[in-house]
This record gives C-alpha cells, sequence and structure tokens, in this order.
C-alpha cells in the first residue's frame, strides 16, 4: 500500500513538468504495482511445523526463510484499510536479534489469529495446538474521550490559535489574511494530519493483560493488535498536560528496548509505545502496576533554594527510590512522572552545572537504554545527590543480581 | 590525584595539556595571520583585531588548563567512574555489566601527539563515558581490561 501510495506521489511530480497522456502512465504503474503484489502474495507459501515457521517467497529469486518460535519476541495483527474490508490480516513476528519484523500478509484473519495463538503457545514450549491464553480486560477508551482528550492537546490550541488569528488578520487585510493562510497551509496541514492521525491509531483502545504481556488493540480505518512484553520495558512515564488535570486525566507511556546495533554505538534504539491514550488516573495506575512494582516510594521534593534554578517546574519536582524502582516528577505545563525499574539502569550521572553549585544542588541521572533520559533527581543537595550515586549505583547493581535468569543470545 | 573518599583517580596523559597548547597555539596563529591581512587597509584595525584574538587565546589557556585537569577517571570493582568539566561538571558511573563496546579512537592531533581517547557505550546514549589523551600502552589496558570485565558480568537489557 505505502509504495503504491509513494508511486503515485511519485508520478504526480511527474506530471506536473511533462503533459500529454500522464494519466494512462500513471494507470499503468498502478496497475504494475498492485499486480506484483498479487503475484508476490499467489507465490508466498507459509507452514509451521510446531518447532519452526517456515516462509518461502519470490518468483524470480526465491527466498526462504526459516523462523525458530525460541526466537519469536512478539506477534502482532495489522489490518490496514483494504485489508480489514477483505476480512484479510498481516502478521509482524518480532525477533531478538534482528532489527527488521518478519511481515507475512495476508491471510484470512481467523487463520491469522490461530497462526499467532500456536505460535506463541509454541514459543512458551506449549503443545501449538493450545488455544490462546485468556486476557483479562482492563481498560478501554470510549472513542469521545479519546476525542476530548485530542480537543485539549496542544495541536488543537495552536491550530484554534491559529484559525482565530488568521480570521482576525482577514477581517483587518483580506489580502494580508491570504499571505498568512498560503504561508501557514503546509504547516497546519501537517497538525490537521497530526490530530487525525491519533484519533485514527488510537480510537478504540484497548488494552488487556495476559499471560505473555500486555495486549492492545487499536484503531479506526485500520486495526493493531499488538503484545507489549513486560519484561523489555526500559521505563513507564504518565503524562498530565495542564488542560488534562481537571478530569484526572493522563497519558501512560513504555520504552521498550530496541535491538542492540553495535556498529552504531550512540545507544540502543528504544521504542515508545503508548499503553493508553487517555484515561484516569486510577486505571493508569492499576496498569502501570502490571509493569512495574511500585510498593509505595515517597518521593521528596528538592530543597527551597532549587526554586531559584526551576521556578517553574519546581511546583512539581519530586523523586525518590526503593530497593526496586526510581520515581521521578517534573515539568509544568505537561506534568511527567517516570517510573525506572533499577534493573534495567544502564548508568548513573551526576551533573552540576554553574547556577546549581552557586545553588549547592546537583542533578542525578537515571539513563536507560535509548535516547531518552528518564528518571532524574532534579536539583537535590549535593550531599544528598553525591549518596544517591553511591546508593543508586548499589541498589542497581544488587537489582540486575537478583533478576539475573535465563537469557537468550545477544543479550536479551 | 585523591579525593575525599581516598580513592585515587587517574587523569589523562600530561601531553593533553601540551595537545591543548598546540591547538590554542595554531588558534594564536590564524588570529596573527587575520590581524595581517586586516593590516593591509588599516592599522588601528589591524591592532585591534590582533589583540582581541590574542586576549581570547590567551585567557582560553586559563579555562582550557582547568578543563584538561578536570579529566579524570576510577577503576572500580564493577564500575568505571568518569568525572570532567569545570563549568559543568559531570560525573558518570558506568557498570561493567552495561557496557556494549569499548571504542579506541585517536583524531589527527591526538595521532600527532600518540594519544588516543577511549569511550564506552552502553544501551543508553547519555552514558557519556568518554576518557580523551590517554597514553597508548595505558588506552590498551584500559581497552582490554573494560572489554575483559564487561564479558565477565554482561547483563540483559
Amino acid at each position: 500500500m505505502l509504495a503504491l501510495v509513494a508511486v503515485v506521489a511519485v508520478s504526480q511530480v511527474h506530471s506536473e513538468n511533462g503533459s500529454g497522456s500522464r494519466v494512462d502512465v500513471d494507470a499503468a504503474i498502478i496497475g504494475v504495482v498492485l499486480a506484483l503484489g498479487v503475484i508476490r502474495w499467489l507465490v508466498t507459501r507459509w507452514w509451521f511445523d510446531g518447532v519452526t515457521l517456515h516462509v518461502e517467497t519470490g518468483l524470480v529469486r526465491r527466498d526462504s526463510r526459516t523462523i525458530p518460535v525460541t526466537r519469536i519476541q512478539g506477534v502482532d495483527l495489522v489490518q490496514p484499510f483494504l485489508a480489514k474490508v477483505l476480512g484479510v490480516a498481516e502478521l509482524r513476528i518480532r525477533l531478538a536479534g534482528s532489527g527488521k519484523d518478519e511481515r507475512l500478509a495476508y491471510l484470512h484473519l481467523a487463520r491469522a489469529t490461530a497462526l499467532r495463538a500456536a505460535l506463541l503457545a509454541a514459543h512458551h514450549g506449549l503443545d501449538p495446538a493450545t488455544p490462546e491464553p485468556g486476557e483479562r480486560a482492563l481498560a478501554v477508551v470510549p472513542g469521545s474521550r479519546l476525542a476530548a482528550s485530542i480537543a485539549l492537546s496542544s495541536s488543537t490550541v495552536v491550530l484554534v490559535a491559529f484559525l482565530v488569528a488568521f480570521g482576525v488578520t482577514t477581517a483587518v487585510s483580506p489580502k494580508a489574511g491570504v499571505a498568512v493562510g498560503a504561508t501557514a497551509f503546509v504547516y497546519l496541514f501537517g497538525l490537521l494530519t497530526g490530530i487525525w492521525r491519533r484519533f485514527n491509531t488510537q480510537y478504540g483502545f484497548t488494552v488487556a493483560s495476559a499471560p505473555d504481556g500486555i495486549r492492545v488493540r487499536r484503531g479506526l480505518v485500520g486495526s493493531v493488535a499488538e503484545t507489549i512484553p513486560v519484561r523489555r520495558v526500559q521505563a513507564i512515564r504518565t503524562i498530565e498536560p495542564i488542560a488534562w488535570q481537571p478530569m484526572d486525566w493522563c497519558r501512560l507511556e513504555v520504552d521498550l528496548a530496541g535491538v542492540m546495533k553495535r556498529e552504531r554505538g550512540a545507544g540502543s534504539p528504544s521504542v515508545t509505545k503508548t499503553l493508553l491514550p487517555v484515561g484516569t488516573t486510577e486505571i493508569a495506575s492499576e496498569i502501570r502496576s502490571l509493569v512495574v512494582a511500585d510498593r509505595g516510594v515517597a518521593p521528596t521534593r528538592p530543597p527551597r533554594r532549587s526554586m531559584l534554578k526551576s521556578p517553574l517546574s519546581y511546583h512539581n519536582l519530586r523523586a525518590g527510590h526503593d530497593d526496586v524502582v526510581a520515581v521521578a516528577t517534573t515539568g509544568r505545563l505537561r506534568r511527567v512522572t517516570a517510573w525506572v525499574p533499577l534493573e534495567k539502569v544502564q548508568s548513573v550521572r551526576r551533573v552540576q552545572g554553574p547556577v546549581q553549585r552557586a545553588l549547592g544542588v546537583a542533578t542525578v541521572h537515571l539513563d536507560v537504554a535509548g535516547r531518552r533520559v528518564d528518571a532524574s533527581f532534579k536539583d537535590r543537595d549535593v550531599e544528598e545527590a553525591n549518596q544517591l550515586v553511591e546508593d543508586l549505583t548499589v541498589l542497581c547493581r544488587a537489582a540486575r543480581a537478583t533478576s539475573a535468569g535465563p537469557r537468550g543470545p545477544g543479550g536479551h | 590525584m585523591t579525593d575525599a573518599a581516598g580513592e585515587v583517580w587517574s587523569a589523562p596523559s600530561p601531553r593533553l595539556w601540551r595537545m591543548r597548547q598546540a591547538e590554542l597555539g595554531i588558534l594564536a596563529l590564524l588570529a596573527i595571520v587575520a590581524a595581517a591581512v586586516v593590516a593591509v587597509s588599516s592599522r588601528t584595525a589591524a591592532i585591534l583585531v590582533g589583540a582581541v584574538a590574542l586576549a581570547a587565546v590567551a585567557s582560553s589557556v586559563y579555562f582550557v588548563r582547568r578543563r584538561v585537569r578536570a579529566w579524570g577517571y576510577l577503576e572500580r570493582d564493577e564500575d568505571l567512574l568518569v568525572r570532567r568539566g569545570v563549568l559543568v561538571r559531570r560525573r558518570s558511573v558506568v557498570p561493567y555489566g552495561r557496557m556494549q563496546l569499548v571504542e579506541v579512537t585517536a583524531g589527527l592531533m591526538e595521532r600527532a601527539f600518540g594519544l588516543s581517547t577511549v569511550k564506552l557505550h552502553t544501551a543508553a546514549a547519555h552514558s557519556d563515558a568518554r576518557i580523551p589523551g590517554l597514553e597508548p600502552d595505558e588506552a590498551a589496558r584500559l581497552r582490554d581490561q573494560l572489554a575483559a570485565l564487561g564479558e565477565a558480568k554482561a547483563a540483559g537489557l
């Protein structure tokens, strides 16, 4: 589908600088792409023998792949719009030690679901015929609440502010209005598509807990069913924009460990997934408790003098830890609380800038895989910060030692 | 170097300071060239440009010296400590078990002075453990030591 859109886009560009029977060329290109897709689908064969999944594809160059169930990390079921209409689905199989998902498209929905159950059962060392284990529903996000939450988001605020500005400008001087509208059109278009994408991908968001992780189903036009493996969660965050606070709503996000790319070296990529697009803090904390065990950490505030360094966020600044998890809150317009399991911490850093030194405070960061800085003990007293670095280093080591169980290849 | 806890920190080679001096020398030379070029048109402008540029280089001698002195590292039983910076002071604690790779690099200037930089990578992009200006022997020893310890204590993600 994506390739099709790309081809159409390319041919659109072409037709701008050419003339004549461009429409025929476009139609021909679309026809070829469609035909290639159908041929690819026709020549793809797969079978599952209970230990390995075999996939054979390719008309000219045969490509056969064997996927041992032990390497499977997750199986997602994806249905783009057309597939949903036709009652077929694509299986995306996430593998350990490989950056690319293995894709198997398109299967009848029933067969895809059955194959997924078989693969996961085999992965857990059960008979492939075992039916998919039952799941416990946790939350369903009503469409109205999702719409309301998006209406109260920053993109909508920007959009409305712009439309008001545009209206005023046009009223004062129509010419200037046109000029402003023309320049901001691309940006506005991006904003609108962003809002639409949020609504489309997160519509009908359903969260359930299953033995192999947290199951998420979502999507309006197309639909996605994915499983978030709890063991690979590096950090979990609740995000509370200020406009949501009267309703006590928040969003829940997790960072998952990506695939190690040793040659890149600049940190493993981590994937951020939404666990709940909008929900009450009560539901969010229930889902969160499935991922990290927060046995009542009591976060504390930094000293009052830190207010000079972080005048805005001081109001919400809090951080604390016990021997399994660290919790830190920051942000004013958008309150973000992050939980980091100590066993996932990569390194501990203490940073002290000139202002902080003058105030006698320092920040301690806990780094987890990826490019994000997660839990930070911001602007703590220097003595406390030094003690924190030592304590957290020891606690992280202890947490790693206790969690070190059976490990697969590639350090997973 | 010894800190409050009585731990002995290692420092980069003294030649790192000489390398930084050479870098500053090149900058000073460029300043003189710039002043000479300006001198073709106006003498007062040339004096001004030259004076400002040389003052900047001279003052940076002080700051660069402090920065060079701020670098330090400490190999403990379970982790490596790296400290750096004067204005913004940073201290990283990287457990050996979290190291994904150890990189030894030497840039143009470093090669000319026979020095190298040892860089530690973890899965986190912010871990930021880098030790510049090491003697080749020390760099090789550190690399092998860290690699061996990393292997022995490796932990999963």
